[in-house]
């Protein structure tokens, strides 16, 4: 009888749902365009990084140089004056300022190692960090070809080899796409089941429910159910046909692992969407929390930065989030391939803050109903 | 049609004039000619066309079909709206829809009259000359919202009232409100009327008793009209005694012929002995406002109870106390002797109840309604389909059964509720105003409908009405008023007590025994307002007092809703503490482990190298291969060195080696940072083994790269992304609040005051955005407080420079709000679209993270031309390159010239009409 009313109640969103063409097309646009627009957009860490050459010595090395940066790393670089680095610096027209002084190519033959001097806008985190290795790289590398024959090893014959596993090209637009994707997961089980019940409370239908022999129990569950059976099958859609397929990204692991656990993701999300309905009165307030919600939720998960790198306590904060748990397991089965053995504490995890969040939403909700 | 052709003048014209919501036809082919200088009626049920009717002349819709003609001129050309707009006053339908519910009185007269222009003076006479005269003066601190419904329609017709319109246009203006209330609101448009001889009034109403008062009546059915023409006329040419009895007669045949006299048998004594509903001394309390004071009755099996009282009176929460959805604050009630509690799930079995307006699910059909009901009653299968049919022969809805409640007339949407309630059968039926806005014929048919339910099933029926004919048909009335029940016994009784002639006169009498304080508007101040023309600066393209009325308002109603004043201010600088701690590029505490098949002095040396860096973690040694495949799996360790066997015993004789590095490439970013770290250290332990391997002289190299990260010299991501974090919270929260400014009204209804007054699209527009840009102001410096104090970023360029483009940028995203305003018609959508058009390309197309020139494609080009990439620029010049405005005038140019663009394109695509 209660497992009735919760399908029925359910079919009802469903159908709900499908008429309502803006909340349609909202997810139809989360799960394919938005994600494969952010996915394409996004360049890899070094790519096209602009940058700029004073060449002081106009000699046979330092042209050598110049020509060494080429896409996709970096632009091709603009050849400029001392007097102009500062100002396009400044312009922020180039990350890199490369500085070849004059007499360099002389002083490199006569053994005097010469100094390069090269100026990185540290305002631009993403490219000042890992720019610099490169560009050192790229100069010693030509250096090195020019002085080849003309000089005795005195370097030690240890290479590294150094490689990337599960994303040996390092292309940003895989993880970009999958954290796109868990992004739009948590954005819309939030919304359509806020959305949902805010809504029903307007048009004054959930007191028409509430003299009918239905529970708040079976109310919120057919909600939760409704909507995220939608969010679930969205997502596997996505990843199937837009990042497996449109993105050509390598899914090494399971999928039905990583459904697994976005199933579990939606139902903490979804009693969370509950949640903000009862507190927010109402759609525009809906909104604005909405987006004090969301904005911690994906950028603090680990989804854009990596954790590590987050103060401690915010760390520990947002192992409360069950996002922060999804993204970890989403990195380990969909590009490292781990399977059910490496992930059950992120599914354990998620489960105990569903659960949490479920029965804390439903306490909210039972008063809301007030 | 037009029986009055002859008129001398007419103050309305309309030529065949239709209307078509979508595929529904509201209007069809109206021709009428509309006296001057008298009071109009126009009558019939709602969604006949009324309102559509009373809009087009207002001005407040835009034209579809044919031709309409106020005060002389064609509304369908905007310069004689404009001209016109001054000379007419229109309150729309729905009690202070048009009003702001969290403005005081005084605020919401004040604001009408800025709008229309007048000078301080003018506006504190008029204002205070209407309150005055209408009761208000004392409540005119008071909030909107807490007024009753006959003090919120006394209020709107002050706001309509304050720029002396030749043509006043009132839609359903006494709907919802009680007798006493209703009767003074007549008086009162009698005695402007009688001030201001030579207005005409329009009335659509669906009270054929006040219509009856009118001068000229207009009969309107199915977007039709059926006659026009004065109340005797009326009456003759349809021969009826009343005009109830009128429009039914004049009703097409087809709808005549579904009409029968309601007639009430009287109850069958057995059933007097049980009772059904029974509340003792029941309260409810909202904080200190009692909505229930005290209530007791007791209404038995079978029997029809009505309660009747103007809105607000407390009906409704009596109501919901009974069905056990609001919790009782004081006293009981019970069900067939069984105490309500609202957790017990069997006595919401024996429960019908159908709440005020509308309430079934709009988006499945008739049928769809009626099964998902019949289910959640628990109703097997086979009985489902069985007994929906039954109710659809029992309530006429078998032609509808496929159909969208939203899609069917008032009468059948009441019918399907009334179903829906019914469906399992209960014993009680507890109706909350079912019948209001529904014409006579369909009210009649769903009584007749109740009064089978009683008689011949013998289900309890409590019933709320405002009507006094339905009243009449009840077993026995309560009237209640302000929480209290003034008397309950049967119609004739209650008439009879007061020695009054209708069962109206002797509630006004028991009201105006029981309000003296409403009733104060007898004291009629008798100066008449003075002749001096009011300025009307109507006629200026752009009047700054009009667009300052709208900052006001909207500035007050910021004020007043505290939530959303907290989360506008407050909320960006949370956000921006979550940012500027959460996107950090600081690559620290990476995990790694080596595998070391060697295991010698110098391989343990190299890993050592790593191990000491504050940018690596060490984890426990790799077992072997598989270990490494399964740690890196789970995310355990994110670098695994491996230094093949033999590696000491080559190095030593100098054939070349290779150390093995792994990164985990699931987190790009990550894994570029952790690749120049290892790359680092490898160089680094080299030149160290070289010097000691070679000597001295190895440990300069062929030449030396001197790297000078400049403006952030210690490289703090804190310092390169609070600049870049500013810009993107500066655009998504104004913009976002921007938008619900303006989509809000939309769905609220009070748009319609910029629809029908002389406020110019432009003077909306910039009106609206004023508050919104001083709100933004206000979070800049909070963020910019918080960012310099608590984050300790260094600022060193010009701040007057950086406040002068923020200002800019405030005006632009405001602006991008509005403009996105013009095209959505409800918050959700509005949320969700500014969403979309501000956060990705706030935080990944302009500069936050990835430089725009690194860009590719789409983004690419977004970035280019939207704002924040500017601002950003601007925000990271002053505040880590030392500059000021003259090295970033390129940056404010885009900025500049977005602004007359935004405005304009939103001046362009703000409709001023309803469509």
């Amino acid at each position: 009888m209660r497992a009735a009313n919760i399908l029925h109640l359910g079919m009802k969103e469903l159908r709900g749902l499908g008429r309502d063409p803006v909340l349609l097309l909202l997810i139809v646009h989360a799960f394919t365009l938005a994600i494969y627009t952010a996915s394409k957009a996004m360049p890899e860490t070094l790519n096209r990084a602009p940058i700029a050459i004073v060449d002081e010595d106009r000699s046979a090395v330092s042209a050598r140089i110049a020509s060494a940066f080429y896409p996709p790393y970096f632009l091709a670089p603009s050849l400029i004056s001392q007097q102009e680095m500062d100002s396009r610096m400044d312009a922020g027209l180039d990350t890199f300022a490369l500085d070849i002084p004059p007499g360099f190519q002389r002083d490199l033959l006569a053994g005097r190692a010469p100094t390069l001097q090269l100026n990185i806008d540290a305002t631009r985190m993403s490219q000042a960090f890992t720019g610099g290795g490169y560009v050192q790289a790229i100069v010693s590398g030509e250096v090195d070809e020019f002085l080849a024959g003309h000089r005795q090893q005195t370097v030690l014959p240890v290479s590294l080899d150094l490689r990337a596993r599960f994303n040996p090209e390092l292309d940003k637009g895989w993880f970009g796409a999958i954290s796109d994707v868990i992004t739009s997961i948590t954005m819309l089980s939030i919304v359509l089941t806020g959305a949902a019940l805010i809504r029903e409370r307007e048009h004054g239908t959930i007191e028409h429910l509430l003299v009918m022999p239905v529970t708040a129990f079976e109310i919120m569950v057919s909600k939760l159910w409704s909507m995220g059976i939608v969010v679930l099958a969205a997502a596997a859609f996505s990843l199937i046909f837009v990042v497996e397929g449109l993105l050509a990204v390598p899914l090494n692991g399971s999928l039905t692992l990583f459904l697994a656990g976005a199933a579990l993701d939606i139902f903490a999300m979804t009693c969370l969407g509950i949640f903000l309905a009862t507190v927010a009165g109402s759609m525009p307030q809906f909104g604005l929390l909405l987006m004090m919600v969301l904005m911690p939720l994906q950028l603090l998960s680990g989804g854009v930065t990596p954790r590590e790198s987050m103060p401690d306590a915010i760390q520990l904060i947002m192992l409360a989030a069950p996002n922060t748990h999804f993204v970890m397991l989403a990195q380990a089965v969909l590009f490292r391939g781990a399977g059910l053995d490496v992930v059950w504490p992120q599914l354990v995890a998620m489960l105990v803050i569903g659960a949490s969040f479920f029965a804390f939403s439903l306490g909210r909700f039972r008063v809301f109903l007030r | 049609m037009t029986p009055q052709a002859t008129a001398p003048h007419r103050v309305a014209r309309l030529g065949n004039v239709g209307l078509s919501y979508g595929r529904t036809r509201a209007l069809d082919a109206v021709t009428l000619d509309m006296p001057a200088g008298c009071m109009m009626g126009l009558i019939g049920p709602d969604g006949v066309g009324k309102s559509s009717l009373l809009s087009l002349i207002a001005g407040a819709r835009a034209m579809q079909e044919g031709h309409v003609e106020v005060l002389g001129g064609d509304m369908a050309r905007s310069a004689h709206r404009h001209a016109v707009y001054p000379r007419i006053a229109y309150m729309p339908q729905g009690l202070g829809r048009n009003l702001y519910p969290t403005l005081s009185v005084l605020d919401n007269i004040d604001f009408f009259g800025r709008l229309f222009g007048h000078e301080r003076q003018e506006r504190e006479r008029r204002i205070a000359e209407l309150l005055e005269s209408t009761g208000l003066a004392p409540f005119a601190d008071r909030p909107v919202a807490a007024l009753s419904g006959g003090m919120k329609q006394k209020l709107g017709l002050c706001c309509a009232l304050i720029h002396d319109p030749d043509l006043l246009i009132l839609d359903e203006p006494t709907t919802g409100v009680d007798p006493l209330a209703r009767r003074q609101f007549w008086q009162l448009i009698e005695r402007i009327r009688a001030r201001r001889e030579g207005m005409s009034v329009i009335v659509a109403t669906a009270y054929m008793e006040e219509a009856a008062r009118f001068d000229w009546l207009v009969a309107m059915d199915g977007g039709r009209i059926l006659a026009s023409g004065t109340p005797n006329k009326l009456l003759r040419h349809t021969d009826t005694s009343n005009l109830d009895a009128a429009f039914i007669a004049l009703l097409p045949a087809e709808k005549r012929a579904e009409h029968h006299q309601v007639v009430i048998p009287p109850r069958p004594a057995d059933m007097d002995g049980e009772v059904a509903i029974e509340a003792e001394h029941l309260s409810r309390r909202f904080g200190d406002f009692k909505a229930v004071d005290d209530v007791s009755f007791r209404i038995a099996r079978g029997e029809i109870f009505g309660f009747v009282g103007s809105n607000g009176c407390g009906k409704t929460t009596t109501m919901k106390m009974l069905t056990g959805l609001l919790e009782a604050s004081g006293g009981q009630a019970s069900l067939f002797g069984r105490k309500i509690d609202p957790r017990d799930i069997a006595v919401r079995r024996r429960v019908g109840y159908m709440s005020q307006g509308f309430s079934l699910y709009s988006e499945l059909t008739v049928r769809q309604n009626l099964e998902l009901h019949a289910r959640l009653f628990g109703m097997s299968a086979a009985d489902i389909a069985a007994r929906v049919e039954e109710e659809a022969r029992q309530f006429a809805l078998v032609g509808h059964m496929d159909a969208l409640p939203g899609a069917l007339p008032l009468g059948i949407r009441q019918r399907l509720s009334l179903a829906v309630a019914t469906i399992h059968a209960p014993d009680i039926l507890i109706l909350d105003e079912p019948t209001s806005g529904v014409d006579p014929v369909a009210r009649d048919g769903f009584w007749r409908i109740l009064v089978d339910l009683s008689r011949r099933r013998g289900v309890t029926i409590f019933v709320s009405t405002h009507f006094m004919n339905e009243a009449e048909r009840c077993d026995r009335i309560s009237l209640m008023h302000a929480g209290k029940v003034l008397v309950t016994d049967t119609p004739v009784a209650i008439v009879a007590g007061r020695n009054a002639d209708t069962l109206e006169a002797a509630f006004v009498d028991y009201l105006e025994e029981a309000a003296p304080v409403e009733g104060a508007t007898e004291s009629v101040p008798e100066a008449p307002p003075s002749q001096e023309e009011s300025p009307h600066p109507h006629g200026r393209v752009f009047d700054l007092r009009r667009m300052f009325a709208y900052t006001r308002r909207e500035t007050l109603e910021l004020l007043r809703d505290p939530i959303r004043a907290t989360l506008a201010t407050i909320g960006s600088l949370i956000l921006m503490v979550v940012i500027g701690y959460g996107i950090n590029m600081d690559v620290e505490n990476l995990s790694f482990a080596v595998l070391d098949q060697d295991d010698t002095a110098i391989s343990r040396d190299y890993g050592l190298q790593l191990s000491g860096s504050r940018f690596f973690t060490e984890r426990p040694p790799l077992a072997g291969h598989a270990d490494m495949d399964r740690r890196m799996e789970s995310g355990e360790i994110s670098l695994a060195l491996e230094i093949p066997p033999g590696f000491g015993r080559d190095l030593a004789r100098g054939r070349p080696v290779a150390v093995g590095a792994w990164i985990d490439g699931a987190m790009p970013m990550r894994a570029e940072t952790a690749r120049g770290y290892v790359e680092g250290m490898h160089m680094a332990w080299l030149a160290q083994k070289a010097r000691e391997t070679y000597g001295k002289d190895a440990a300069r190299g062929d030449f030396q790269l001197e790297v000078r990260y400049r403006y952030n010299p210690d490289v703090r991501s804190l310092d390169a992304m609070v600049p870049a974090v500013i810009p993107m919270l500066l655009l998504m929260i104004p913009s976002m609040l921007a938008v619900l400014s303006v989509v809000r009204e939309k769905e609220l209804g009070s748009i319609v005051n910029f629809y029908v007054t002389p406020v110019t699209r432009l003077e909306f527009l910039i009106g609206k955005q004023i508050p919104y840009v001083a709100v933004a102001m206000m979070n800049f410096v909070l963020m910019m407080a918080f960012a310099i104090i608590v984050f300790d970023v260094p600022f060193t360029g010009s701040f007057a420079t950086l406040s002068a483009a923020a200002f800019l940028y405030v005006i632009v995203a405001t602006a991008m709000g509005l403009v996105l305003s013009t095209f959505l018609n409800s918050q959700i959508a509005a949320i969700f679209a500014t969403a979309l058009v501000t956060m990705l390309p706030a935080s990944q197309y302009s500069g936050l993270i990835d430089p725009v020139t690194s860009l590719q494609g789409f983004g690419a080009f977004i970035g280019r031309i939207y704002p924040t990439t500017h601002f950003i620029t601007i925000a990271r010049g002053t505040f880590s390159k030392a500059l000021g405005l003259a090295d970033l005038a390129s940056a404010f140019t885009p900025l500049l010239i977005a602004i007359p663009v935004l405005v304009g394109l939103g001046v362009l695509f703000l409709r001023k009409q309803a469509r």
